[in-house]
């Protein structure tokens, strides 16, 4: 359309995209995690989170404990029948838009511990984005979970209210 | 103090009481007998040459399936105590043979740390402690029936988790 360059000849500074894309591209670089660990999981989360592993290089180096500045809830670790109204309290909490992440065995399926107490899977009562298979997984597959939910961040569009 | 003068002293002063002394792995247990226990228990808090003031854990074990130890006792569960003194540097363990319908008296009197530690035997085991300040569930909810690290109860429970409503926390019916 030749919008571009008109507006470049007014204005040199200026950069046109889609309003879209520049959401998108803020939100995805700027998650804000919710820990919710629960066992082994979140140590291992923690580690992904220090220098070493420095998830601060994805933008979500903002751990959020209070579920009401979070927009990614990470579940590491089990969860039993007396926690699972605590995280779906956490959960419903967060404001929108929000995504989850199931982190480890145990949150995706109860893993080893098919037992009286467990929640096997906490996706039966939140929705989950991405899993992370491992028992813990390690740091390297939290990253690439990071970037998995940054390009579900990405594909989201301001119009569609189901995002 | 050593050990050796520890076993002298209990056994001089409660003969009847202590019904096997093992040692095992270095470490000293004395299984003791229930009724005996309360007067057992107060002389190990409060005598100032042995000095136990620190109560490390309490739990208990379920010997249903080990016919060979509940035989022995004629007891299905052990309740465990396991004391610490930092003026001597002294472990002691003490067992208490129980029935299955049987109570043992609280010690949450003498140590405040076995508080919790009954309660969390209570709720797992469903032993009672008589005499505890407020002997309620402490790991499961409140409305759970039985008690989970009984060896009868199954693995997978009793459909707790097909009866659960996350919204309430609460079992269903
Ligand atoms: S998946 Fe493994 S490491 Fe993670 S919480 Fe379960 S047992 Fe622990």
């Amino acid at each position: 359309m030749g919008l571009e360059k008109a507006i470049g000849s007014v204005m040199p500074n200026a950069l046109t995209t889609r309003l879209d894309r520049l959401i998108n591209w803020a939100q995805k670089n700027s998650l804000w995690p919710m820990p919710f660990g629960t066992a082994c999981c979140g140590i291992e989360l923690m580690a992904t989170l220090a220098a070493k592993y420095d998830l601060a290089r994805f933008g979500a180096e903002a751990i959020r404990f209070s579920p009401r500045q979070a927009d990614l809830l990470i579940v590491a670790g089990r969860v039993s029948l007396k926690e699972m109204p605590v995280l779906k309290k956490i959960y419903d909490q967060m404001p929108e838009p929000k995504w989850v992440i199931s982190m480890g065995a145990c949150a995706s399926c109860g893993g080893v511990f098919d037992t009286y107490t467990l929640i096997q899977g906490v996706d039966q009562f939140i929705p989950v984005d991405i899993y992370v298979p491992g028992c813990p997984p390690r740091p390297e597959d939290m990253i690439d979970a990071l970037i998995q939910i940054q390009k579900i961040v990405e594909e989201k569009s301001v119009r569609d209210p189901s995002d | 103090m050593s050990e050796t003068h520890l076993i002298d002293r209990v056994r001089e002063l409660f003969p009847e009481a202590i019904i096997e002394v093992q040692r095992a792995h270095d470490e000293l247990t004395l299984v003791v007998r229930k009724s005996a226990l309360e007067a057992f228990m107060h002389f190990l808090f409060q005598d100032t040459e042995l000095a136990f003031n620190y109560l490390v854990d309490v739990t208990a074990v379920d010997y249903q399936n080990l016919p060979e130890i509940s035989e022995k006792f004629q007891a299905r569960f052990m309740v465990v105590y396991h004391l610490y003194s930092h003026q001597n540097n002294v472990r002691v363990r003490i067992k208490t043979p129980l029935e299955e319908d049987e109570a043992v008296p609280s010690v949450a009197t003498l140590w405040k740390a076995a508080n919790w530690l009954e309660r969390e035997v209570y709720d797992m085991f469903g032993i009672v402690f008589e005499g505890h300040p407020d002997l309620c569930r402490i790991l499961m909810p409140d409305d759970y029936e039985g008690h989970p690290l009984r060896k009868d109860y199954p693995l997978r429970g009793r459909g707790e988790r097909a009866r659960f409503l996350f919204d309430t926390g609460n079992q269903e019916g």
